[in-house]
């Protein structure tokens, strides 16, 4: 048993560390209840959830083992690596499908590279480019 | 200590139910495919709290192996969820 963990200082900084990040979860599923649109309920998804799993990991870690707290850090940084990934292909695929409404948008800079698919140009037949989606 | 995971499984339970709730209301099949992940994410905090309350660190790897493999999930989904809903 890791000497760390046997301590009660150990326990209550775990317990802070596993309500920090239980909570970070909780604040990021009303966000995605409350929030307007897909690109918006896409930071809730990913962000404070990243953050309550590392909190939760971290709280975990101090109250296992050495060796099984590696593999911990290793769980954090998957999550950290493929949350971003998710991201940017939901969001692509969400403006490639219409989930972004033609008045929340100030700067299009994706329309010159996608012409088919830019926002205001809807209406046109679907362009079948196998690229990356 | 034990009120701590108490707390702790209330509140990713709440979380939870909010995500499904998204994930039944959702619009569009993306807004679904977020819900999906962040359901996968808060299985990942269940069970670190699950190895964390017994002190026994056998399951770890299952959490290394369901973070892998959620990702894929929503991955896949993502894609092919556009294709789908464009061609209609």
């Amino acid at each position: 048993m890791n000497p760390v963990a046997a301590g009660p200082v150990a326990d209550v900084v775990s317990a802070v560390l596993m309500l920090g990040g239980a909570l970070s979860c909780l604040l990021g599923a009303i966000g995605l209840v409350r929030l307007p649109d897909l690109p918006a309920r896409l930071q809730a998804a990913t962000k404070p959830q990243t953050l309550g799993l590392s909190l939760i990991l971290l709280g975990t870690a101090l109250r296992v083992e050495l060796a099984s707290a590696v593999t911990l850090v290793l769980v954090v940084l998957f999550q950290v690596i493929t949350a971003p990934v998710i991201s940017q292909l939901v969001g692509r695929a969400a403006y490639r499908s219409g989930g972004f409404p033609d008045d929340t948008l100030v700067v299009d800079e994706l329309a010159e590279h996608l012409p088919a698919d830019a926002v205001v140009g809807d209406e046109q037949q679907p362009a079948d480019h196998d690229e990356l989606a | 200590m034990g009120a701590v995971f108490a707390v702790v499984l209330v509140m990713v339970g709440v979380a939870a139910a909010l995500a499904l709730y998204r994930l039944l209301r959702g619009p569009s099949t993306l807004d679904r495919v977020v819900a999906l992940d962040v359901v996968v994410v808060l299985t990942l905090v269940a069970a670190a709290v699950y190895v964390a309350y017994y002190r026994d660190g056998s399951n770890i790897p299952l959490l290394a192996a369901v973070a892998l493999v959620g990702f894929v999930g929503s991955t896949a989904a993502a894609r092919l969820a556009v294709r789908r809903e464009r061609h209609r």
